[in-house]
């Protein structure tokens, strides 16, 4: 009863209001069951939307133009994370570029590693041991689930169901702390290394590994239980942000992003590299390109993930780990105290850096967020000439005006949450 | 010849002006004027069909004639297969045609190109900085006679507060 008071008084009041700009009651209530068309008079106004905003991941600034709280135009302003990475690049050799490219995307360091490394073993044509490659595959799979995890936990808190972050993260935490038995760190992880990697993978990494993709599975299906059926989810995430797959491609997008709506590319099926040609998975499709079918790629994308972890651990061959071509790698540090030659040999490859042949070339490789490539200009030194990263990131920006307009204010939180951006590898 | 570039040159004589094979990519050389109808005819035909724009992207050769190069990266996923395209501009006018008519994606890669090194392209929808702020004047950051540290010291800039100089008085009974 006494809300229903209340519920008088303010209609009341909201009667007021709209008689002051000339709208009757009635014609608000035809113009609701209209569909809200052109029969309420809203503002036209520009509003500034970051760059201290919370859910841009980051600091990323949006000028959006609104028709009420409709999106008409919204134009991204990039670069306050820019840190001139292709540029300091161009002043080091190749091993000290590895640790840069940790900082791109800081939640998926391993993946910007590998890019990496991989594009200068096309230059140098390097065949990197088997071992090696296995370990590569599996840890980049590790990174691909911790990053799946993160961007499901922050996009279920950027929409408003925040207990999802409680459980992914407590998954994320047994993962990094792996990454910090393997190398000593957590996020910024500095593994990978042009030849190989920087050390071996442990039996007790690997027991631990087992033992996680075994009970992986439950994991998904407790987070499901949290998002499939809820109804606010499914009401923020359906038929959001749609973009077809001819448009997908043209833009060029990548990643989950594109393959949410439908389009069959991933680099790892492509191009294999690694032990991908050597294990079985599937690569999950979408079909509507919105925001739901973005979300249930990447969690497929964890299980696949799971599959090709538990399929190479148990092929994991024995052997080095490292290229024994000195040419690129360290001698054995046992050595470097013992013997002249080796000294000045370890010297010249931390002064110098290894030698690239002159030449130029594109590698790209599949990270958690889509298509992360180097292209790499070399003219014959130990350091790139010209060194361009291609992050999906801003790649995927650039459509973000196009899959914004038409929807609310409100979606654009879930449309940055989409794209899985990172504001460190948009702006580099 | 790669059977692409043998097509590309049997149909664009003027335009194309030579191919290499290297590391497993192609790569095609492309005179300036002209440039447009190449990239259209990769998109739109049937026997390129490269729909995937990858990225655009500039190297600079100060020591050259033609001092920049325009690098295109483009994919074709029906055909799998990755093609570069590249394109010297000189410094005294270093215009290239704009292809976000053709792949949409090519908009903000363009405008980091201009941005980073300062070329410009011609019908570009909104060519303007991305990364570095919008009234920046120290030139373009990628060119390589910009320097990676040293334009200036902290203390040239005026509005930075000089140290050890000027200090303001200290409270009373400080020292």
């Amino acid at each position: 009863m006494e809300s229903m008071e209340k519920e008088g008084v303010r209609s009341s009041q909201e009667t007021q209001e709209l008689e002051r700009r000339e709208i009757t009651l009635s014609t608000l209530r035809q113009a609701v069951l209209n569909g809200l068309d052109s029969s309420i008079k809203t503002d036209q106004f520009l509003l500034n939307m970051g760059p201290q905003h919370p859910s841009t991941h980051g600091v990323l600034r949006v000028l959006l133009d609104l028709d009420g709280e409709r999106i008409k135009k919204a134009v991204p302003d990039l670069g306050y994370l820019h840190r001139g990475t292709e540029k300091i690049a161009e002043y080091r050799t190749y091993n000290q570029i590895i640790p840069l490219t940790d900082r791109l995307d800081y939640v998926s360091a391993m993946a910007n590693n590998y890019a990496f490394v991989r594009a200068v073993e096309k230059l140098l044509q390097l065949k990197v041991p088997e071992r090696a490659e296995f370990i590569r595959t599996i840890v980049a799979e590790v990174q691909r689930i911790v990053n799946h995890l993160f961007w499901l936990g922050t996009q279920a808190l950027d929409i408003g169901a925040m207990s999802v972050f409680f459980y992914t993260f407590r998954e994320r935490e047994v993962l990094l702390d792996l990454f910090e038995k393997m190398c000593g760190a957590r996020l910024t992880t500095n593994y990978y290394r042009v030849g190989g990697v920087e050390g071996d993978l442990e039996q007790d990494v690997i027991d631990a590994l087992y033992k996680f993709v075994d009970t992986f599975e439950p994991h998904i299906l407790e987070y499901n239980t949290l998002l499939e059926h809820n109804r606010i989810w499914l009401a923020r995430t359906k038929h959001i942000a749609v973009i077809t797959g001819e448009d997908a491609i043209n833009f060029g997008l990548s990643g989950p992003t594109l393959r949410g709506s439908g389009v069959d590319y991933d680099l790892r099926k492509y191009e294999p590299y690694g032990a991908y040609d050597l294990v079985d998975w599937t690569v999950p499709l979408g079909q509507n390109g919105d925001i739901y079918d973005r979300y249930w790629i990447r969690i497929e994308e964890m299980r696949q993930s799971a599959s090709i972890i538990r399929q190479c651990l148990d092929k994991l061959p024995s052997g080095p780990f490292m290229t024994d071509d000195h040419k690129v790698s360290f001698p054995p540090k046992g050595r470097v105290m013992h013997n002249m030659e080796t000294l000045i040999h370890h010297f010249l490859l931390v002064v110098e850096g290894f030698k690239t042949p002159p030449g130029d070339t594109y590698c790209g490789t599949e990270t958690p967020k889509g298509e992360l490539g180097f292209y790499i200009v070399s003219d014959g030194s130990g350091k790139p000439y010209r060194m361009k990263i291609r992050a999906p990131s801003f790649v995927n920006m650039g459509a973000f005006d196009f899959m914004a307009r038409g929807y609310m204010i409100a979606d654009i939180v879930t449309i940055f949450g989409t794209y899985d951006i990172v504001m460190g590898e948009c702006d580099r | 010849m790669h059977p692409v570039a043998e097509s590309l040159r049997r149909r664009f004589p003027d335009v194309v002006t030579g191919s290499r094979e290297a590391l497993g990519d192609l790569t095609v050389y492309l005179r300036e004027s002209g440039a447009l109808d190449v990239f259209r005819a990769l998109h739109d035909d049937e026997e390129f069909r490269y729909d995937y724009i990858v990225d655009v992207t500039s190297v600079d050769y100060p020591m050259d004639a033609d001092r920049f190069e325009v690098v295109y990266i483009l994919y074709s996923i029906p055909r799998r297969h990755r093609i570069m395209v590249k394109i010297r501009v000189p410094e005294s006018h270093p215009v290239v045609d704009s292809i976000v008519s053709i792949w949409r994606g090519a908009e903000f890669m363009e405008r980091e190109v201009y941005d980073m090194m300062g070329i410009q392209f011609r019908g570009h929808p909104d060519l303007r900085r991305i990364l570095m702020p919008d009234d920046y004047d120290e030139g373009y950051p990628l060119r390589k006679d910009f320097p990676l540290v040293g334009k200036g010291w902290r203390d040239d800039f005026s509005f930075v507060p000089k140290y050890f100089e000027n200090l303001p008085p200290l409270p009373e009974g400080r020292k």
